[in-house]
């Protein structure tokens, strides 16, 4: 996990097309300047980084069913909820399940776990877009380091 | 009007907060409304939840950019109900 980089996803666990369902892990960094202002002496992960985590997961997973043929933009934050504090060190583990695929957007339920006990979740929304010129291959390589794609 | 209308109203009236009363059948959702493209989405989860539906916005967004049909097709509200009604009907 790179907070300043906005790579929320270390690691793709499973992606479960039958079940709509991604499963991913992040580790929260030991140091960090967001750490720096978010609090002084008391570190400690923004809520607004755990949405983007899910978001991304979230991502990733429409990424996967929709075989990268169009991008999810995030669009909407909906029962946001933030249960418990995350500090340095952390270990997540985020799973995102694709709950509607309209036209041209998709809702997914999203929470973020720690060894079990649910830290936060919310449901997010995503328009869904041909991809803007070069992302898609940018998108590929982010899927290939986390090990959603395995292909050469 | 219909239960059909009656629902997307009430839909509408919810999602982009405009007074019930304000939303007729003739209700044009972008010019009278002023409901703009992330509340339509909204309104689309919406009914497509609620009518076990995929409203083809896409589809109907290429329609309308081609030249191929008016905006007013989609976005008045009597003929978003009656698109409705056709799509829960081909369900059926």
């Amino acid at each position: 996990m790179r907070l300043e980089y906005f790579e929320m996803i270390d690691r793709v666990v499973v992606l479960d097309r039958d079940a709509r369902r991604i499963e991913a892990q992040s580790t929260v960094p030991m140091e960090s300047p967001v750490f720096e202002g978010h609090f002084p002496g008391h570190p400690l992960v923004p809520g607004v980084l755990l949405t983007e985590t899910m978001a991304q997961a979230s991502g990733y997973l429409i990424l996967g069913l929709m075989d990268f043929t169009h991008m999810p933009f995030l669009m909407a934050v909906d029962k946001a909820r933030f249960r418990t504090f995350v500090g340095p060190g952390t270990v997540l583990s985020i799973t995102a399940t694709l709950e509607h695929e309209g036209s041209g957007y998709a809702v997914t339920k999203a929470k973020i776990a720690v060894e079990g006990k649910p830290i936060c979740d919310a449901e997010l929304r995503f328009r869904i877009m041909p991809f803007p010129a070069d992302l898609d291959g940018q998108m590929r390589a982010q899927a290939r380091r986390i090990g959603l794609l395995t292909e050469a | 009007m219909s239960s059909t209308f009656d629902t997307v109203a009430g839909i509408i009236s919810e999602t982009a907060d405009i007074p019930r009363e304000q939303i007729t059948p003739e209700s044009h959702a972008i010019d009278d409304l002023g409901i703009d493209s992330l509340a339509f989405l909204d309104i689309a989860f919406a009914i497509d939840k609620a009518f076990g539906i995929k409203l083809p916005l896409e589809q109907w967004t290429q329609e309308v950019n081609e030249g191929k049909a008016p905006a007013e097709e989609y976005f008045v509200l009597k003929n978003l109900v009656a698109r409705i009604d056709a799509l829960i009907a081909a369900k059926a």
